[in-house]
């Protein structure tokens, strides 16, 4: 029988079946972060269980660290008693941790495969949704809940019930100023954040090929923002290069006996799927979401909607709830709206090749006066180092950014860098939540060249325009 | 943890589509190292009228009078019924975790989003799917009063006096509410089979266990 990438990865990990579908799932690796892991080593330690297999496990402190001044070390109590847990849970335990002191501590979606510690053929777990990042590297990789964090630690497995499988075909070349994140928010903005519920979404298509392994990585982490757990590109050229030769992929005769293995990652030709989507993106310009759901998006040349539209008839309410707490009216032109502050960074889009388009486009420009703070958080120190060893951060500061160290920072603002209440942001993060990046905060999700663009005008606009 | 009982209570409802874990518990009170006392500051940032904090005295906050669990309709109710896609966004369990100790026992949508629905299971929360007719006749009964619902898991029914609508649910999540499984435990008798399968694949991929 002709298979999928999932179903080839699914059918590698299953140890057991049990009635009405569920199955038993090994578990290859498995990401912590501070959040999401302490209640789940307590349930470990009440249960006088222990942990199944150690060398499994990589942990970061990512959500809860601060941006400034780290030589200080964590100024509010409460979440240095979160990163202290994390630090003795691993401690004790003798788990792999990146300290936040270490050059190789960042979000922990790009610490793994910035390590090569997440491999082709794998499966991937971590308590965090954007795990789905992972599946770039034709990983099997979703997030679970703090349970289940607990129950992969015992066990090194989980219950699951496979996902249906859903294929999304871009074609097309992509267009100039148009990246992968405005292609993850042109398929939400079409299928909805529910479209994708209960599927695992494997992307194709020549503009697919044509991406960098990093914009692989941001098209799989929106993956999330869609519905589906899991988000997955095959294995070519690509992913083999990205792998070689980091710091934890396999050396010598492993790693040739591995691309051996790896070569099968990919679909079965002519396999069949539950359902499918083809997208050309030929003529695709760049994306803003201006309400607060990652599928209330727009392209930059269009107007915000027109509700007296057919089209918009069963989900009027939610809009209108929208419009009112983004303070924005149907019809508005994109230019019109009015940013306090910019934020690039992100497990999103916090890796050296966004960094290098934002510098590309700032350079020997200034930030709009009206703009308050615009910070720019690297994903980890080593893409914070690389940027600075290529004169980035230069740049950024001559125009007027913040150039901050590594952490997931005003993506969720549970650290100190967050919007005050009605402040408006353009953000290359994931979620345009009511007060996900502050109580009463307004986000517009955008691509890292599109929050440069705002950046020096002060406001949304179509970076194709200033270029 | 604890076997699901019946459920016998009065509905609260809120007429909204993708309701995010963000909205269901915000990101300042998940740097608590516990599962306790979230119930609290569910649904935080519309039910206070100004921003709060873990370790705050929350009874002495601002409360917002036209937060829907305000309504006295709703007061004591341990069934939430909402839009669809409810639970959408991130992962933190901590949303199951403060519907619960708020108390409820279920909640009832057209649909959840993934994650979230599985983390329900975990905790003893029954998240009822109920389509179309099954959830409007609930919705519009909502509107003009203030019935007490019957759920009865083992048979797979919500009823009222005047109705009652049977809903689908996997026969292994049941078993795992209704007997109060701890799945760890149950996968923990498959030791064996983890093993040997380890044992396998470090022959067959040797550079995944290279530990
Ligand atoms: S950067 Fe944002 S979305 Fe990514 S892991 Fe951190 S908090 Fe979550």
């Amino acid at each position: 029988m002709k298979k999928t990438l999932y179903d080839k990865l699914w059918d590698e990990h299953h140890i057991h079946t049990y009635e009405n579908g569920y199955s038993l799932l090994y578990i290859d690796k498995h990401l912590i972060h501070e959040v999401t892991s302490p209640q789940a080593f307590e349930g470990l330690k009440q249960a006088n269980r222990s942990i199944w297999r150690k060398q499994s496990i990589m942990a970061v402190p990512d959500h809860n660290v601060p941006t400034t001044m780290r030589e200080n070390g964590i100024s509010d109590p409460i979440s240095k008693i979160q990163v202290d847990t994390l630090n003795k849970n691993c401690k004790d335990n003798n788990l792999l941790k990146f300290d936040l002191e270490d050059i190789r501590q960042g979000i922990v979606h790009v610490v793994g495969p910035e390590q090569g510690i997440l491999l082709p053929g794998m499966t991937v777990v971590c308590g965090d949704s954007h795990t789905s990042t992972h599946g770039a590297l034709s990983a099997l990789a979703f997030g679970i809940g703090t349970s289940e964090v607990e129950h992969v630690l015992a066990t090194q497995c989980l219950l699951q019930k496979k996902s249906l499988n859903m294929n999304i075909n871009v074609i097309g070349k992509m267009p100039n100023y148009f990246y992968s994140k405005d292609l993850a928010l042109l398929i939400i903005s079409r299928i909805g954040t529910a479209g994708g519920t209960g599927y695992a979404i494997e992307y194709t298509g020549n503009a697919i090929s044509n991406l960098s392994m990093e914009a692989r990585m941001t098209l799989c982490n929106m993956t999330i923002e869609a519905g589906a757990t899991t988000g997955l590109v095959a294995v070519d050229v690509k992913t083999v290069n990205y792998i070689a030769n980091k710091p934890f992929s396999p050396k010598g005769d492993n790693f040739v006996k591995a691309k051996i293995y790896w070569k099968n990652l990919v679909s079965d030709k002519g396999v069949g799927y539950d359902q499918k989507i083809d997208i050309d993106i030929s003529k695709s310009s760049p994306m803003v979401t201006w309400g607060t759901s990652p599928e209330m998006a727009v392209a930059v040349d269009e107007q915000l909607p027109d509700l007296s539209d057919e089209k918009f008839k069963s989900k009027k309410q939610d809009l209108l709830n929208a419009f009112s707490y983004m303070g924005l009216k149907e019809k508005q032109n994109i230019n019109s709206i009015k940013l306090d502050k910019i934020f690039i960074g992100s497990c999103t889009n916090s890796r050296i090749e966004d960094l290098r388009i934002v510098a590309d486009i700032v350079k020997n420009k200034k930030i709009a006066r009206n703009i308050k703070s615009a910070i720019i958080v690297p994903g980890s120190g080593l893409v914070k180092e690389k940027a600075e060893s290529e004169g980035l951060d230069k740049i950024f500061m001559k125009s007027g950014f913040e150039w901050r160290s590594p952490g997931c920072s005003m993506c969720l603002g549970m650290n100190d860098d967050k919007l005050s209440e009605y402040e408006r942001c353009a953000s290359t993060s994931n979620r345009n939540f009511e007060g996900r990046q502050g109580r009463l905060g307004r986000t517009h999700l955008v691509s890292p060249a599109t929050a440069a663009a705002a950046a020096i005008y002060g406001h949304l606009i179509d970076v194709r325009e200033i270029i | 943890m604890k076997k699901f009982k019946t459920i016998r209570s009065v509905l609260a409802y809120i007429d909204r589509k993708n309701i995010d874990t963000d909205a269901i518990i915000p990101k300042q009170y998940l740097k608590a190292v516990t599962k306790e006392g979230y119930g609290e500051t569910l649904f935080d940032d519309w039910r206070y009228l100004e921003p709060g904090k873990l370790g705050d005295n929350h009874d002495l906050r601002k409360k917002n009078p036209e937060f829907f669990l305000y309504n006295p309709k709703y007061k004591t109710a341990k069934i939430l019924v909402t839009g669809e896609n409810f639970g959408c966004g991130s992962s933190r369990e901590h949303a199951v975790w403060a519907l619960m100790d708020y108390g409820f026992d279920a909640v009832i949508a057209p649909s959840f989003a993934d994650i979230f629905y599985n983390n329900c299971f975990k905790n003893g929360l029954l998240p009822i799917i109920l389509k179309d007719n099954g959830i409007k006749k609930i919705v519009d009964d909502i509107k003009i009063r203030n019935a007490v619902y019957f759920i009865d898991l083992e048979n797979q029914i919500v009823s009222c006096d005047n109705f009652e609508i049977t809903f689908e649910i996997d026969q292994r999540r049941k078993k795992v509410l209704i007997e109060g499984l701890d799945d760890i435990s149950e996968t923990l008798k498959l030791s064996d089979k983890i093993k040997n399968y380890e044992k396998e694949k470090a022959t067959i991929t040797p550079w995944m266990f290279n530990d």
